[in-house]
């Protein structure tokens, strides 16, 4: 189970490196969805997929999942929610400014503001 | 059992103000007087703290009084005591600065809200004992300084911060995986607890790769060498109270949590891990160098100070000796308060003149004597002149590097004070001397005094950190001590 995930994350980290390099700002933004996704799932199969029982004190149960992993994927899927929403405003008053979203049009330095 | 909680107020004070001041959006004076009100207490708690932390020892607290290991722990050694305290000095002095320069509609726009919950963030991070717990402590900090390089929406504030933007979440998206991976290794995210676990398995080869991801991710916030790319184009994008705040703390965090790890975690394979990094610092000095000589423009010579300074503490850390870390602790600090007063001193240069590029300046000490002297003690302190600050910071790093026998990695620490301090006198002879090149803008006097005075007052600072060295030498070395020595802080978290 542990392989199966890792390839499923390896393929999720391709496809977000492939969105995170392409030139359009909306994929870019698509592409670390899917980095944040691939991290999560990530955190979840480091813990350790074992653990039938959910992780509550009983007795004669030893066979606990492990918890903190999945606090963790709480608290990141949050936080990579909230600076999604964010990213994508932010695009979107830049594209209104900027009337591109290419990303090789917002070069920029000093000289060719 | 009640005093324990005093390192949790420099984090949580900033926070409460942060959340009363978004009820009075648009009484702007409120808002500057709770701001400075919310920032002296928490300069009043965080000085309590390090008289705390100097007399009984390093503070921990571990939240829901679950024991040390399983709840996330907060620590508080001199160290990030000392770094929560100058954190929230230069932050005081820069709001000060602000009220004259970033204008009412900024002010309207959860400005001093956005800088607190960043406070809170920084002084989270540097406080935290744990190692998720400080990933979330980033993101606290990363999502207000969205908010403030983007805030007032110009077109290039806009462009610059979709880029720092993208260049931080994948940055954290590498931390949540590193995380990860070290967990599926120890176990645990209490960082006391991890080192006690890396010690046991006597860090094999799996670990170093971790120690080199986490400088990858602390490296791109940080910006050391290969990582620093994002930098210049951003920090230069939003005004200057702004460019002041990020310059002044947020590359430290990074320098801060890099330090924290290597000194903590990966002490095991230093000929790898720490050889390194002590390349790679070196390379960022000369990069910054390269980047401070190459500019007319005075916020791009600055800004590439930051990363000189970020090679040089860093340097300071890969020796792994008491001298090396105690001076990369007291060029840190250092380094905040000048930078802090040299982005400000140019922000009032810029805003006499009306211009950032140096070749349109001149002639300004015949009409502003106060500003260019300012400046030149500034600028003396950055490079490191005896008595100021700079100076004692670099001899024990250097001291360390000969103790190790880094004698080239020293060498070149020493060129970089000659080229630091070419950069910056670059700017004094520019701007101060010579003839007026154009007519100054009509500029209120008045407004001219207030700017001024947040500027001296964080030079002053400076000195007296540089003179106050003898007294300060105590502080210091608690903060090296536990550098140097894991088990202080270990002992000091797992105790109960």
């Amino acid at each position: 189970m542990e392989l199966i995930l890792s390839i499923l994350i390896g393929i999720l980290f391709t496809a977000a490196v492939y969105l995170i390099l392409s030139r359009s700002l909306l994929k870019v933004i698509l592409g670390t969805g899917l980095l944040s996704h691939g991290a999560h799932l990530l955190i979840l199969t480091m813990g350790g997929l074992g653990g039938t029982a959910p992780p509550v004190l009983i007795d004669g149960v030893t066979d606990f999942a492990d918890p903190l992993p999945q606090a963790l994927i709480l608290t990141a899927i949050v936080i990579s929610f909230g600076v999604t929403a964010v990213m994508l405003v932010m695009a979107y008053r830049m594209y209104a400014v900027h009337q591109t979203d290419n990303m090789n049009e917002l070069r920029g330095n000093d000289e060719h503001d | 059992m009640n005093m324990i909680n005093l390192l949790l107020f420099p984090i949580i004070i900033p926070f409460f103000f942060a959340m009363i001041l978004l009820f009075f959006k648009e009484q702007v004076v409120v808002q500057r007087v709770l701001t400075l009100i919310g920032l002296a207490l928490s300069l009043v708690a965080s000085f309590w703290l390090i008289a705390t932390v100097k007399t009984e020892g390093i503070q921990s607290v571990t939240l829901g009084s679950w024991p040390a290991p399983f709840g996330i722990t907060m620590v508080s050694d001199m160290f990030s005591a000392m770094l929560v305290t100058t954190t929230i000095i230069i932050t005081f002095f820069v709001v000060v600065y602000s009220f004259s320069s970033i204008g009412v509609e900024r002010e309207r726009f959860f400005y001093y809200p956005a800088i607190l919950f960043m406070i809170t963030g920084i002084n989270g991070a540097f406080t935290t004992g744990d190692i998720f717990n400080m990933f979330v402590f980033f993101e606290v900090l990363l999502i207000a300084s969205y908010l403030l390089i983007v805030l007032g929406g110009e077109k290039r504030q806009l462009r610059e911060s979709i880029k720092y933007i993208l260049v931080n979440v994948i940055s954290s998206a590498i931390f949540v995986i590193t995380v990860a991976y070290l967990y599926s290794i120890v176990g645990t995210l209490n960082m006391a607890d991890i080192s006690v676990k890396i010690a046991e398995i006597n860090q094999p080869g799996i670990v170093s790769v971790i120690a080199i991801l986490f400088l990858i991710v602390f490296g791109i916030k940080g910006a050391i060498f290969p990582l620093y790319f994002w930098l210049p184009n951003s920090y230069a994008a939003p005004p200057i109270p702004v460019l002041a705040l990020f310059g002044a703390l947020l590359t430290k965090v990074g320098v801060y949590a890099i330090t924290r790890t290597y000194t903590l975690f990966f002490v095991h394979d230093i000929g790898f891990t720490h050889q390194f990094l002590m390349i790679l610092s070196l390379l960022t000095i000369i990069a910054g160098c390269i980047g401070a000589l190459a500019y007319f423009d005075v916020k791009q010579i600055i800004i590439y100070n930051i990363i000189i300074a970020v090679g040089v503490i860093l340097f300071g850390v890969a020796q792994m000796n008491t001298s090396g870390l105690e001076g990369a602790v007291y060029y840190l600090i250092h380094d905040m308060l000048i930078k802090g007063a040299l982005f400000v001193l140019i922000g009032i240069i810029i805003y006499v003149t009306g211009t950032s590029n140096l070749r349109q300046m001149g002639g300004l000490i015949k009409t502003h004597g106060t500003l260019g002297w300012t400046y030149l003690i500034a600028a003396f302190g950055l490079a490191g002149i005896p008595p100021l600050s700079g100076f004692i910071g670099k001899v024990l790093i250097t001291k360390g590097a000969f103790e190790a026998d880094h004698v080239i990695g020293s060498i070149i620490i020493l060129a970089s004070s000659l080229v630091v301090l070419l950069s910056v006198i670059r700017i004094f002879i520019y701007a101060f001397w010579g003839t007026q090149k154009n007519d100054l803008p009509v500029r209120d006097s008045r407004t001219y005094r207030q700017l001024m005075f947040p500027a001296v007052m964080l030079v002053l600072i400076s000195v007296a950190y540089g003179v106050g060295t003898e007294w300060l030498m105590p502080y210091m070395t608690d903060a090296a001590n536990v550098l140097a020595d894991p088990s202080i802080y270990i002992n000091a978290v797992l105790k109960e």
